[in-house]
């Protein structure tokens, strides 16, 4: 496979994650990404490629200018919403694997004080959500918890997937942001907290959707032949996709409403990697909700369609489950970066360097996006 | 006195101008193919399936089923804070493609008949449906 393990997470970085930042979303970006530089052991002049991520975003001239870049040799925007970050790995992966540059910076700020960034706020702004805002945000379809909750109610119509089985969900999630130490959130949650909470847009509760936080995410992607004497012991992409699914922009026309982008694009990544599903170590998955957890296991051939729910009870997931997912609480517990963090973690894994969240011998992984109404990516990575 | 907020109002739009001033006056137009008669929903510059840009509408007869649904509990735009909780039904139309709509009722349940209708709310066309009774 041409871009098999041709390209390597070289270096992370994370700001604090909180809420109440008084940064703008370009400083958030710009503070990751000097810190996923150094990580890598490279200097921000040693960058030559950029794919800046999110609603308000530096430019790639900004990065020139700001860190006196000598030859920017690529940059590209991935208009994928939260599934920008696992796009543009596979952008990054064959960019670096045919030679067109070295070290790309993938990076993400945001600022949800800013009052353009909240849920509600920006949907309207984004071009692939076109038909939403004409037909269905004059209704009152206004943010993602509304115009993905019909998707759950099928999906629980469709297969009996259980408010417990979300629930199974956050707690899990809350469970290993506890061993996190730059998570929002601190305290843990039983299912009974989670069906408690209360309700947004039914079946979704508060304990099912995602955080809003300030904060900043970046990553380096290395040609694997520049990455050998790097920082860290090197981090492969060894398979890498990216799929839509059918109606991308509207849910309400899709023929089947739970589909998603991530069933066509997974066989693709395990085909790369030349991997199945039973062979992960630890999961990294887009957790926007609960629910989509559940659908993504399901398209990534973990279990079967209509069976997520069950595969996601008993502690399957949480920590020192047999698949330990989203190791750092994720977007549900940890902060949401659009999943920027979810790669973070994965690398962090991979090397050894998770902390008390560790999953002991991790060798290989998953990471995955979601973004828009049902964009998706698959990375498989593994250890040197 | 202070303005209540008013709802976000669809964007103008030469392509879809026909649903919209359809709707005004109480129907509901679905986009079909000229070429190939494939309807399609929402309106779109080609036919996927015969590529053509010819156009032409079809009114529906707003019956159809439910598909799925959901209930807002919390208001993500100001303008609808004083509708809370208020039901948005997905609903499989008698003629193929769905529509999207505020639901008057109990709580729906998947394949429920229902009947929709447009209610002008702000100024937009509202479409609103409400369980129909059958046989």
């Amino acid at each position: 496979m041409p871009l098999s393990d041709k390209a390597c997470v070289s270096g992370v970085g994370e700001t604090v994650y909180e809420r109440g930042s008084s940064k703008t979303a370009f400083e958030l970006q710009i503070a990751s990404s000097l810190k996923a530089i150094a990580d890598a052991g490279l200097t921000p002049k040693d960058i030559d490629g950029v794919i800046p991520i999110g609603i308000v975003s530096g430019t790639a001239e900004d990065f020139i200018d700001n860190f006196g870049i000598p030859d920017l040799r690529f940059s590209a925007l991935i208009p994928h919403g939260g599934a920008s970050p696992a796009i543009a790995l596979q952008t990054a992966t064959a960019i670096v694997a045919a030679g067109i540059c070295n070290h790309i910076l993938i990076t993400f700020g945001r600022s949800v004080t800013a009052s353009a960034n909240k849920a509600g706020a920006r949907i309207h702004q984004m071009p692939q959500f076109h038909y939403v805002t004409e037909f269905e945000h004059p209704m009152g379809n206004n943010a993602p918890a509304q115009i993905y909750a019909p998707m759950a109610r099928r999906h629980m119509e469709l297969y009996g997937t259980t408010v417990a089985q979300f629930g199974a969900v956050a707690v899990a999630h809350r469970q290993h942001a506890l061993l996190n130490d730059n998570a929002i959130m601190t305290k843990p949650i039983t299912l009974e907290d989670h069906r408690n909470s209360r309700m947004i847009a039914d079946p979704f509760r508060l304990f099912d959707c995602s955080l809003e936080s300030d904060g900043g995410a970046a990553i380096v992607i290395s040609a694997a032949n520049r990455a050998a004497d790097l920082r860290h012991r090197r981090v492969f992409i060894s398979g890498v996709s990216a799929g839509h699914p059918d109606s991308p922009a509207s849910i309400t026309q899709r023929g089947d409403m739970t589909s998603l982008g991530l069933s066509k694009a997974a066989p693709r990544a395990f085909e790369m990697a030349g991997v199945k599903p039973e062979d992960i170590d630890v999961a990294e998955i887009y957790d926007c909700f609960t629910y989509a957890v559940i659908r993504q296991f399901e398209d990534m051939g973990f279990c079967k369609k209509g069976e997520g729910g069950p595969f996601v009870e008993g502690g399957r997931i949480g920590p020192g489950g047999a698949l330990p997912t989203n190791t750092h609480g994720g977007l549900l517990s940890q902060a949401h970066v659009w999943g920027l963090n979810h790669i973070v973690e994965l690398t962090r894994q991979l090397r050894g360097n998770a902390g008390r969240a560790q999953v002991k011998d991790a060798e290989l992984g998953v990471v995955t996006g979601y973004g828009d109404m049902g964009d998706g990516g698959l990375t498989v990575m593994r250890r040197e | 006195m202070t303005e209540l907020p008013t709802k976000p109002t669809p964007p103008d739009s030469d392509l879809s101008r026909p649903y919209w001033e359809a709707a005004a006056k109480g129907e509901l137009l679905i986009q079909g193919c000229a070429s190939c008669n494939t309807l399609r929903h929402y309106p779109r510059l080609l036919c996927d399936q015969c590529y053509s840009d010819e156009a032409s509408w079809a009114v529906a007869s707003g019956r159809g089923t439910i598909h799925s649904w959901t209930v807002a509990h919390h208001a993500f735009h100001p303008a609808f804070i004083a509708e809370l909780p208020y039901t948005i039904v997905t609903v499989d139309l008698e003629e193929g493609p769905r529509a999207l709509g505020r639901w008057s009722g109990e709580t729906p349940t998947i394949e429920q008949p229902v009947q929709g209708r447009f209610e002008v709310s702000d100024g937009t066309p509202e479409l609103i449906f409400v369980p129909r009774i059958v046989g």
